[in-house]
Parts: structure tokens; sequence; C-alpha cells
């Protein structure tokens, strides 16, 4: 149910035959030596990041994974194969988290996450990864865990855990366990996801010790797999020295005895495989009445829709090698929208901000881009546009390309502080999806104004994926002496973001449009929510 | 009735309640039920048909080819109602199914006899006598009946009072008679018939000869005509001596005189004189270009032959393969279950298919198990064969084991090729045609075709799999598709995953090997397909989905087409795949979503691969006709436990090793069924 329907006017703008300007050009000269560098660097850019995801792919090395075998037992990416729908996509976040983070490596952090349908029904996927330190927990483990928690709640996803954990990492248990967003909250976010009626799902497939035993405990179903899954809040050398007590691992805490006498588990699986068919027959048996389709009496998409008319992949090379060059974001935006149909709003105002109506695989989206530094017409005019797609619940799709606000007296006067404040009052209280897509970055000097900014997009965008594309700075001749500009590059490169979780990942810019599609689909699941603000300065 | 509608004549078709889907049913205009499943309360109760005939105002019956065709009794009934059977007359029938007094008419007529024991005495003293008499090897027969029921061959004195009591227990229980007689078995025969047709105006002739000796169980299994290697001075004394025959007996209608050749002295003897039409008449009738049904009607109508002798054409050369469910390496074992798939060859008007089934439909343990007779017809004998090899190849069936796959081993035999046929063919060929070579290259081949065959089965149900799931998703939610795009997206890397099929070697299951298959998503669609032993190198496999299981498959060195079936099965997907010469047969774990937390279901089907040493299952599904032994008793190796029948046919059951039989709890009359445990022997 629509509080306002999207005028047609706008939307459908493009298909009137008197407006034929809503088509957007090409909008890059291949014939430039700029084209052909950023070309060269791109294709660097691009093997190294080969060579990163080949690592982290690679999980805790061949020794780790040849024992993982031995137990019967798959790896974390190949258990979530099984789960989802047979040739189905896979959306992973943050692949790279824990990058260069420890003095020992920690690939994708210990813990894999995504999301990806199950009977149709898109699913959070959350699996540890036993062969990276024993599926230990380490700080940006609980963090990764944790935002993909936050994402599954803002997106109504069910949750699948997939448990094979030793628990915390002990020798970093300070950084594990006492903080408010620590291993604790995983627990209270699966309470809270719960009691909103988003399934949690917990598959136990190898050992749940300690906190981890909360993990199924806490579920609405487990799954629990014999002679591999093991559940207990202290194993059996801790039991003995505390006891006396002398256990075995499954008498303890194994299938038959969760399954038959304690009843912390539900299924009980006869292998690995059999536990994750079982997974899926939970998941098709979610039948959650009432909670789907209430946006669809008028639905925002249409079945039917075009490819952009330029290549997506040439998005590789529009970002500059060279970073003082501008870039024409409605050349990006050509490469990502159906048709290339974009439908400018207050075109003629605040130029530096691009703001306007598009669709993405059908359906209908409102974008924000940066062309420039952002004045104060530039920033009431982005406050402008994200009050009409609140409004109207449209998603907002975010293409970062900044290197700040316009700085000086004049600016000041003008009130610029006022203005972007408006800015950050309307994207923090509007209720409509989001997506992020950071083009490029700029010079390291400005860097720091950028992170702020984009904090605070990362945290107050409800219902947001954020996704850094590609960020790229050519690899300087001369070296840096200055240690602070040392610094500032070696944490503005895009793999110490991502490997904080800064972002929810590093993408090829030739997939942009393919997962806003994803995030789009995975985002706007559920019912549009009333938007209220507070009080804009005027 | 295909015929029938030709001719513009209603049809109406009889089904027992197993046959209410049958395809004779569907293709009928009416179909009246007559009766239970078995044989004996439907479809040979001539009363019940009868009766059904005239409440639906039918003015004739067709009896077909099986059941009532040659029952004199029958024809009499129809007679007698003022129906007019579409047959010869009754006397003729009588004459002729009885074959003793057959022989002495044929004998009488100076048609060649085998010489034998024809006598109406069945004493068993007096038969052992007579059999001493002719001398072994002989062949006790049915003097009624036919089609290999009740037959027993006979190597010497010590078997023949065994034998003898087996064949008039099977008579009796096939064709309610149990009377036998004794011939002469001759050692390297063929067996070639001759069509005759007459009018009821004393017309006879003939449309020249069909072999039929190749054969299993006594069943044939290949028909050609004209026979080969027959010159056409000794194909018009047999035509004449058929003709002989039936004026012997005032015949009218099709009939088939079956004649044996002793290959070796190049003499024929009379043996029997078949009283309908026969399963095999399409192959006359393509080489003479005659529809014999539509020759039926019109002599039951009092119509004149619509040629003479002189003006029968002979063109070309014709072949009938029947294809049967049954279990080629467990000796032919009639086979039952579901059809799965079934996609006949094309038709044309050389290549006709006659089939009694559709997909879906279930052979039974009731009737015969013949799936379909695949006829074609070529120039000369060598385009009929090259027609007939391709024409099995491209027969795909699917859901129980068939005999397609040994039909294509003796169409490609070299004596076959070369005409060398005769009644002992398969026994004497049957380590080419049953064994699988032991030649390490075409094993090897083997292995390469069906390394090939599953990495294109791979590929196809990964396309197929995709379709479908994008089927079942569109029209729901625009985006939704997208998570089904094709190749499925992952972040940076290709969608890999692994697929085990075990390959079926021979059609019973009982011999396979586990493959693994590992396959890349690439991002141009195609799939790159590895063996998980690396023996052999990766292969990049392009499929475009042609629908119906139906796919054109591009590799960077072949393009072709694929057909497969897919279905299940006993808890495992079967998947068949046809593609260019190549036939296989893999099976897949089924992706247990039902829950087996009873572990004792998931348990049984194990057990039943693993029973104790001695253990003796049901070979086959059927009815206990006798129990020969009592529980306890002690028995010797390859005695005679029990005696199980299925599809109208016996099966002895025997003691594996010599011991004590122990849980043996079953009787006479009761049912079981595959694989059940029967009973154990054991040492003490």
């Amino acid at each position: 149910s629509w509080k306002t329907r999207p005028s047609p006017a706008i939307l459908l703008g493009s298909t009137r035959p008197y407006s034929p300007a809503a088509v957007l050009p090409d909008g890059i000269d291949r014939t430039s030596d700029s084209f052909a560098r950023n070309s060269l660097a791109v294709d660097q850019l691009l093997s190294d990041l080969q060579t990163h995801i080949r690592k982290v792919l690679g999980g805790g090395g061949a020794e780790a994974m040849r024992r993982n075998v031995s137990r019967n037992k798959l790896l974390p990416r190949e258990r979530i194969d099984r789960l989802l729908d047979p040739g189905s996509s896979f959306l992973e976040l943050s692949q790279l988290a824990g990058y260069e983070l420890y003095d020992e490596s920690l690939p994708s952090g210990g813990i894999v996450s995504g999301i990806g349908p199950v009977h149709g029904r898109l699913c959070m996927f959350v699996a540890n990864d036993p062969t990276v330190k024993g599926g230990t927990y380490y700080p940006i483990t609980v963090k990764k865990h944790l935002r993909a928690q936050e994402v599954a709640a803002q997106c109504h996803l069910p949750c699948i855990y997939l448990v094979d954990s030793g628990g915390a990492n002990l020798p970093r248990q300070a950084e594990v366990f006492p903080d408010r967003d620590n291993f604790g909250r995983i627990f209270y976010n699966q309470a809270q996801m719960s009691s909103e009626g988003i399934p949690q799902i917990a598959l136990v497939l190898g050992s749940c010790t300690a906190g981890g035993a909360y993990i199924p405990a806490m579920a609405d179903e487990s799954v629990i797999v014999k002679g591999n899954g093991t559940i207990f809040l202290a194993g059996p050398p801790l039991v003995k020295a505390a006891t006396g007590e002398e256990v075995s691992a499954e008498d303890l805490g194994g299938a038959s005895l969760h399954c038959k006498i304690s009843g912390v588990s539900d299924h009980f699986a006869d292998d690995e495989l059999h536990g994750l068919a079982i997974g899926r027959r939970i998941v098709k048996n979610l039948y959650m009445a009432g909670k789907q389709g209430v946006i669809n009496s008028q639905p925002n998409y249409t079945l039917e829709y075009k490819d952009p008319l330029y290549d997506v992949k040439e998005l590789r090379l529009i970002a500059p090698a060279d970073q003082k060059q501008p870039v024409d974001i409605r050349s990006v935006i050509a490469r990502i929208v159906d048709g290339s149909e974009f439908d400018e709003f207050k075109k003629l105002y605040g130029t530096t901000l691009v703001t306007g109506f598009a669709r993405i695989f059908g359906q209908s989206v409102g974008i924000i881009g940066n062309n420039g530094i952002l004045f104060t017409e530039s920033a009431l005019k982005g406050t402008h546009f994200i009050e009409l797609c609140a409004q109207r619940n449209i998603p907002l799709i975010f293409l970062q390309n900044i290197t700040g606000f316009m700085v000086g007296s004049r600016s000041e006067a003008g009130g610029i502080a006022k203005a972007g404040a408006k800015m950050v009052m309307a994207v923090s209280c509007a209720k409509a999806a989001g997506v992020l897509a950071q083009i490029e970055q700029k010079q390291q000097e400005k860097a720091t104004h950028r992170g702020k900014t984009v904090a605070m997009f990362h945290f107050t965008i409800v219902h947001s994926l954020t996704y850094d594309s590609m960020q790229w700075s050519e690899e300087e001749e001369e070296k840096f002496k200055d240690k602070v500009v040392e610094a500032y590059e070696r944490e503005a490169s895009p793999y110490y973001s991502t490997a904080r979780l800064w972002d929810d990942g590093i993408i090829d810019p030739a997939d942009t449009r393919k997962i806003l599609g994803l995030c789009l689909s995975a985002s706007i699941k559920h019912a549009p929510q009333d938007t209220k603000y507070g009080v804009f300065r005027m | 009735m295909r015929t029938s509608r030709r001719l513009g004549i209603r049809t109406v078709a009889v089904y027992s309640d197993a046959d209410r889907g049958a395809l004779h049913v569907k293709s009928a205009d009416e179909a009246v039920r007559i009766g239970p499943p078995p044989a004996r309360l439907s479809y040979l109760n001539a009363s019940a048909i009868v009766e059904a005939a005239l409440r639906n105002g039918a003015q004739a019956i067709h009896p077909g080819y099986g059941f009532l065709s040659e029952s004199a009794e029958f024809a009499q009934l129809c007679e007698t109602e003022g129906l007019i059977f579409v047959g010869p007359p009754a006397s003729a029938i009588r004459e002729m199914g009885d074959k003793s007094a057959s022989k002495k008419i044929m004998g009488a007529a100076g048609v060649p006899l085998v010489p034998g024991y024809h006598g109406d005495i069945q004493d068993i003293n007096l038969l052992k006598e007579e059999a001493d008499k002719i001398g072994y090897p002989i062949i006790i027969k049915p003097t009624h009946g036919g089609g290999g029921k009740g037959m027993r061959i006979v190597q010497g004195p010590d078997e023949f009072i065994q034998s003898l009591l087996g064949a008039k227990r099977e008579a009796a229980a096939s064709f309610g008679i149990d009377t036998v007689l004794l011939e002469k078995y001759i050692t390297k025969p063929r067996h070639i018939e001759v069509q005759v047709f007459g009018d009821k105006h004393g017309n006879v002739l003939h449309l020249y000869e069909r072999d039929c000796s190749v054969q299993r169980r006594h069943q044939k299994i290949i028909e050609e005509a004209p026979a080969p290697h027959v010159k056409h001075e000794f194909r018009s004394h047999l035509g004449e001596a058929a003709v002989s025959a039936a004026k012997a007996v005032g015949y009218h209608s099709a009939g088939t005189v079956e004649f044996i050749v002793d290959t070796l002295s190049g003499k024929f003897y009379f043996m029997e004189m078949n009283t309908r039409l026969q399963v095999e008449h399409p192959v006359t009738e393509m080489i003479v270009g005659q529809d014999l049904v539509e020759w039926q009607i019109r002599v039951a109508n009092g119509e004149p032959l619509p040629l003479i002798q002189s003006q029968v054409p002979l063109t070309g050369h014709a072949f009938e393969a029947r294809i049967y469910a049954e279990n080629v390496p467990r000796g032919f074992l009639p086979a039952t279950g579901v059809l799965h798939h079934y996609r006949p060859v094309p038709l044309s008007s050389s290549v006709r298919v006659e089939t009694g089934v559709g997909e879906g439909d279930t052979v039974s343990m009731h009737y015969d198990p013949m799936i379909a007779k695949l006829v074609v017809w070529g120039e000369n004998r060598d385009a009929a064969l090259i027609k007939l090899k391709d024409c099995l190849l491209k027969f795909q069936v699917a859901g129980l084991p068939t005999n397609i796959n040994f039909l294509q081993r003796l169409a490609n035999h070299w004596a076959f090729e070369d005409g060398l046929v005769e009644t002992h063919f398969i026994e004497q060929y049957k380590n080419d045609l049953f064994t699988d070579s032991n030649d390490d290259k075409v094993a090897q081949e083997g292995q390469r075709d069906a390394r090939l065959s599953a990495a294109f089965v791979a590929a196809c149900l990964c396309k197929k799999e995709q379709i479908d799931q994008q089927k079942s998703v569109s029209g729901r939610d625009g985006l939704l598709s997208l998570w089904y795009a094709d190749p499925p997206f992952r972040m940076h890397h290709c969608a890999r995953r692994t697929i085990e099929l075990d390959w079926d070697k021979e059609s019973d299951g009982h011999d396979s090997e586990l493959l693994k298959l590992s396959v890349t998503y690439n991002s141009n669609g195609s799939y790159f397909i590895e063996m998980s032993d690396n023996e052999s190198p990766g292969m990049e496999v392009e499929v475009i989905d042609l629908e119906n299981h139906n796919f054109r498959v591009h590799t960077d060195w072949l393009s072709t087409d694929v057909s497969l079936a897919v279905y299940i099965k006993d808890c495992d997907t079967h998947i068949h795949i046809w593609h260019g010469k190549h036939h296989h047969h893999f099976k897949q774990m089924v992706r247990l979503e039902q829950s087996s937390e009873d572990v004792s279901q998931h348990k049984s089907s194990f057990e039943a691969m693993s029973h104790p040493r001695g253990t003796v299952v049901a070979p086959m599904a059927g009815l206990v006709v006798k129990v020969l032994v009592e529980n306890g008793s002690k028995v010797e190796d390859g005695q005679p436990i029990l005696v199980l029948e299925a599809m109208k046919m016996e099966h002895v059951v025997k003691a594996p090793f010599s011991g004590y039989v122990h849980g043996l709890q079953i009787a006479a009359g009761q049912q079981v069924f595959d694989s059940n445990v029967l009973f154990r022997v054991q040492d003490g």
C-alpha cells in the first residue's frame, strides 16, 4: 500500500515521444590517452584483486582442508552451495575481511557470510570456516557475524548459521567478549530477530562450544550431524577439570543426546549432506503468512526490462588513473540503469550532485551521484530528493565519488554546514532501502572528509548494503617521506578498509549493475515503513 | 484398429482391470471391462467377451494375436451367437490346434513331418519309451498352445521325467489341457514360416516366408522376410507345402505354417500351423505391400482374395525386432516396472512401430512383457539392416530393463550380418553377445564413452536445472529471477559444483562405477567439466536447451544432439542419455529432504544387498506354484526348491549349495515380490 504513487510523468518519461532526453549519452571518449591509461591501470588492479581472492578461497590451507575432508566435512562455501537452490547465485559479503589485520592470516575473517535463495526465499548465511584457526572467533569474525545479522535484520532475511567453531579465540578474548558489540551481541540479535519473526536456523556441523552453544540453543530450529556435531557449554577436558567426570564428546553433547534427551537440537542428521538437506527442508516449510507481498498490491517493478545501451564492462575504464581528472557520473549511471534511461530531478540546480529516477532490472530506484564538490545548493537538492524517495518508498542508490564539501569563507557564510546537516538528517531518517556504491577515491589529503561522510552513510541508512567499488590509486614513482601521508595512503587503500568491514566488500566495476540488482532484491522484500524526520535547521 | 478406422469400421476394445489405461483401450472408439487382471478371468474368458460384443451390438470379433485367437471353442461360440469371428473356421482351429491331430492330417496331405510321437496315450512310462525310441535329444511340446510355453528340451533319459511333469504343469496353467507330444530335436535348425491366406471360396495363397530363427527362451526376437540364403526354388517348394497344409483343413483367413529347416540336410519339416495373424505379420506386409488385417476383415465379410499367387509382389527386405521389458543378463527374465520414458523412433513408410504401451504405463506381471515391435523395410537386406541398427540406437526406453542393447549387439554381430541365422544363434554366439570384450582397448573405449556421456549429463542437468528454476520464479518477482541468472553469480570467482553419477554398466544395476565430476560455470554460460580422478583433461561443454529433455551440445571437437530421460525410482534419480551411437544409464542419490530419523527405513535397502550367505531371494515378482521341499530338509547343490510363475512362465528356484533349508515359509499360491527372501540354505 503506497502512501503516494510514483508520478507516471517521472517514471515513464522516457517512453513519451516528446522526452527523448531521458536516454543518457555514452560519455566515454575512447580515443583519449587517459582512456588507454585507465585500461592499463585497471587490469593491474583486477589481477591484484584476483590474487587476494584466490588466497582467501583457499581457506586455512591445503593441510587444514585435507583434515576437513577426512572428517567428512565440506568447506563453508561448499556447504552454502548445497543449501542454495541448485545453480543459483550467492552474494558473498566482506570476502577480504581480516586481510593483513593480524600477524597470522585470517582468510575472510574465518567466517563466510552472504545472501542467496533457498526454495526461492532469500536467506542470510553465516558459516564458520573450521579450516581457519578451528573456526574460532577473532574480533573481526565477531564483527562480520554481527554485520551479517544487521543486514539480515534490516532486510528481514531468514538466517542460517552453519556452526563449526571452537568458540572465542582465547588469546584475544578481551577483544571478543566484553563490549556491547562483541560476542554476546550475536545472541541478542538472534533473540531480537526471532521476536520480529525473522527465522533463525542453526545447522550444527561441527563443534559448538561454550558461548557458541547458544547459537543453536537460541535458534528457532536446529539440526545436528551425527558424529561431527557437538554442543556443550564445556568440553570433556574442562568437565573433567571442573567436576572430575569423564565423558566422551559424543556422549556429552552429540546428536543423539541433544535430539533424544536434552532437546537442545531438533533434527538428527545421519551425515553432513543429510543435515544440509534438512536445512533446505526447514526453509521450504517457512511459511510467513501475511509477511510477504504486502508491497505488491501496486508493484513498483516491471517484469520486462532493457539492458543498458552501453557495455557494463566499460565501468572498469571510467574511473581515471589520474585522480585529478573529473568523471561524469552520468556515464556511470548510463551503464547501470535499464535502457540507460535516467529521468533527472533538478538537473539545472546544484549540478555537482546528480539526482534522478531510473530502473534497475525493472525495479524503480532513486539515484544520487556526486559529480564534483558538494555546495550548499547540491546539499539542498540532495535533501529534497531523498525526501521524495522516502515518501514513495523508492530504494535509493548512492554513487559516491567525492572529495568533500566546499570549504572557504563564502561557503561558510552560505551556511554549508546547515545544508550538509539537512542532508545528513534526511539520509539518517529515510526508511527507504538504500545501496551505496563508491566509485573512486580522490586525493589523499581530502580523505579524512570522505571518511567522515561515508561513516554517516554507513551507520544511518536503514536497510543498507554498502559496496565499495574499486578504488584505485596510481603507483606514484616518488617516495613519500612524510609518515602521516604514508599512513593516509595505507589507510586509504580499499584493502585496508574492507579488511576492517568499513564496507561490505570490494567489487569488480563490471559487476556493479548485477550486484546492485541483487542488493535491491534482498533489501525490498518487506513492507514499507513510515519515515519520520527530526528538526531540519532552515 | 488403425485398419478398421481407415475402413470406417467402429471398434470396441475389451480390457481387464490391469489395463484400464492401456493404449488399446484409448485407441478404440469404445472399451468394455471384462474382468480382473488374471487372463483366465478376463482375456481368456470367452463368454464374457462374447457377451460384451453382443451388448455393444458388435457384428464381428477380431481376436488379436494371443489369448483366444487360437481357441476353437471361442470361434465356435462366436458362430453360435451369430457373430463373425475374424479368423479361420473353428474346425480348422481345432484340427491345427491339436498338434498330434494336425500332424496326422499333414502326413496324409504329403507335407513332410519330423519323426516323433504324437499319440493320445499320455502314460508317463509309454512316453519315456517313445522318447528312448526316437533318440535324444528330444523336445516335449504341449499339443495345444504355442509361443514356447510348456516346451522342454531333454538332453538325456535322466532328465526326462522331471521335464515332462514341468511341461505338463505349464501347459495346464496356460492352455487348460496338458497333453504333450515328443519329437526329434534338430540340432542346427532354422525356423522358417510361411504366411498363408485363404478366402471362403476355397482360394489359398502364400505371401512368402519369414525367418524367425533368432530366438531366446524359445521366443522369437528378430524376424525377417524373406528368409536369407533361400533360393527361389526352395521358396516355391516351401510356399506350395504351406498352401497344401492350409487346403488340407479347409482354411480361410490368415494363417502361418511353421517349418523347421535342417540346415545340415537342407530338408524342411512341418511343425505346426498358427491359425491366427501373428505378431510378426508386419514384416510380410512390408515386403508384399498389403494390409493383412484388411484382408482378414474382407475375407470374414465373404469377399474373395484381392490377388492371385502370381500377382503377389516381393519387394525388398524387412526386419522386425521385438522390444521386451526383460533382464537380459539374468537369462532374459521378464521385468516389470514403470515405463518412465518412452520415445520410439519417428515413423515413416519404411519404419513402423507397433506398441501397446505409452510413457508412464506399468508393465505388469500379468501379461506379455513386450513393449513394442519395431519393423523396418529396406530395398535389400543390407539396407534394411542398416535401418534396423539405426532405429535401435534411437529407440528410447527407460524405467525398466529392456533388451534393446542386446538387440543392437545381435544386429551388429558378423554372423547375423551375413544372414547365418539358426535357432541356436544366441547360444552359439553367447560369448560375443553377453560378455563384454576382454580386449583392453575396447574396455578403454567403453570407459571413455561413458565419461563423455557423464560429462554431457552433468552439463545438461545443470542447464535444465537453471531453466527450471528460472521458470519457477518467473512472474513472481522481477528481481528474484536475478538470483537464478545463468551462470550463477559468485563474488570474484566462478561457481563450481560436484556431481556424482553412478554409471550403471548393465541394466540390472549389479555392475556400476561411481564417476565424480566437477562442473565449473564459466562466465560465458558454458561448463568446464573435469573428472575428479584427473585421468582426462577437462572439457568445455556448451549446452543449448531444445526443450522436452533434448539438447544440442558443443565441445571443441564435437557437436551433437543429446536426449535425456530423468526419473526417480527407489530413492535414486535415474538418468539415461542418448547421443550419437551411445546410450548410457546413470544413477544419482536423491538429495534427501525427507527426514530419515527413523533410521530403520534407511537401512532396509542396504540389508537387501547384504544378506548372509545362503539366502535366496525371489529373482522376480511372481506366484509360487509349487514348493518342492519342506522347511528343514536337506538339499543338494542345485536342487529345485520351489517353482515361481510370472509372466506366464515358470522359474525354478534352486538351492545355491548343499545344506539344510531354513526359513522356508512360503506355500503354493502365494504371491512374492522381487528380492523377497524366500529361504536360506545353511550347512548345519
